[in-house]
């Protein structure tokens, strides 16, 4: 296989892979080495690739186990929080701010979401994956997605109605 | 009809039960400018995600093509160096050592270098002859043979 048709492969699903990883390290520098680990993993590997029944799923699988695993080690005790530069429609400056404001709150309560589930609704919510392609990925049945992701929605459901109608967290 | 729509579709969506068409729709619906006040607080989630889907990788990915090495190759070269190193060394050796076409001068020349030959050969064999005093020494240590029956006479031998 030749490095174009190999990219060719990696391409539509590479952000998907970095979007899980910075869900799961915060940083986009981790994030980003991640990916970069993961994509050479399977690079190297691509002897191997006729066997993989679906490349994506696999690389999201992979991308997983890796991102847990550096959450383990003791390297990643100085995570950084990066927040990403969020677009705006542009609207007025105030509702800009407001609108900014709350992004920042859901990422924020995202960040504090166990790890399952901020990986359920990352791939649910964030990449529209079907249940059953989550289940694969996260090597998980059916009702344990359904569990995680019921659970991840109402926690930032309820975080999100106190900070709206209080102010605070 | 639309709001109710709306709120039906949120439950099912807190206890993980929408499908992924539903969820768009819950997703159009809140990206809307203006959404009922009650439903506020879910704007920002689902703003949230439509942003966090944009986020691209940017990094290259730095592959590296996997050298391996073709011994192939190499046992090529090696036939080659060597081929090149037969055909200059059978250009530059030279078999033939060159004649006399004199008989005369062949004949002396013969004679002049067996003369050579039996003169070195003889020193050799000059050097060889003191070998002779190398037997007359051992025909002393015979003696010694003497030496050895005095003593059994001496000492009885031990059976």
């Amino acid at each position: 296989m030749t490095q174009t048709e190999f990219l060719n492969i990696v391409m539509p699903f590479k952000d998907k892979v970095f979007r899980l990883a910075k869900r799961l390290l915060v940083s986009t520098e981790e994030a980003e080495d991640a990916t970069q680990e993961v994509l050479i993993k399977l690079w190297n590997n691509q002897s191997k690739f006729e066997e993989y029944k679906n490349v994506e799923a696999f690389s999201m699988t992979m991308t997983k186990n890796f991102c847990l695993d550096k959450l383990k080690s003791k390297q990643s005790q100085n995570l950084k929080i990066v927040h990403s530069n969020y677009q705006d429609n542009s609207v007025s400056l105030q509702k800009e701010v407001e609108f900014k404001d709350s992004l920042d709150w859901v990422g924020r309560i995202m960040e504090e979401l166990p790890e399952q589930q901020k990986m359920v609704i990352q791939l649910r919510d964030i990449e529209q994956y079907e249940l059953e392609e989550i289940c694969k990925m996260l090597d998980m049945n059916n009702t344990a997605v359904r569990v995680a992701l019921s659970r991840a929605r109402k926690t930032i459901r309820e975080r999100l109605t106190n900070t709206h109608s209080y102010g605070i967290k | 009809m639309v709001l109710n729509n709306i709120e039906k579709l949120l439950k099912k969506y807190e206890n993980g039960e929408t499908s992924l068409k539903e969820e768009q729709q819950l997703k159009n619906y809140f990206s809307q400018e203006t959404v009922e006040p009650h439903l506020e607080m879910y704007k920002p989630m689902f703003a949230y995600f439509s942003v966090n889907q944009q986020e691209q990788f940017t990094k290259d990915i730095p592959l590296k093509t996997k050298r391996i090495f073709n011994y192939k190759w190499i046992s090529i070269a090696a036939v080659a160096v060597l081929m090149i190193g037969f055909y200059f060394k059978s250009n530059t050796a030279k078999d033939d050592l060159g004649t006399y076409d004199d008989p005369q001068l062949a004949y002396n020349e013969v004679v002049k270098s067996l003369a050579m030959i039996s003169t070195q050969f003889n020193k050799g064999t000059s050097t060889v002859g003191y070998l002779n005093e190398m037997s007359k020494g051992t025909a002393t240590l015979s003696y010694l043979n003497e030496i050895e029956n005095t003593r059994n006479i001496i000492f009885k031998p031990n059976n």
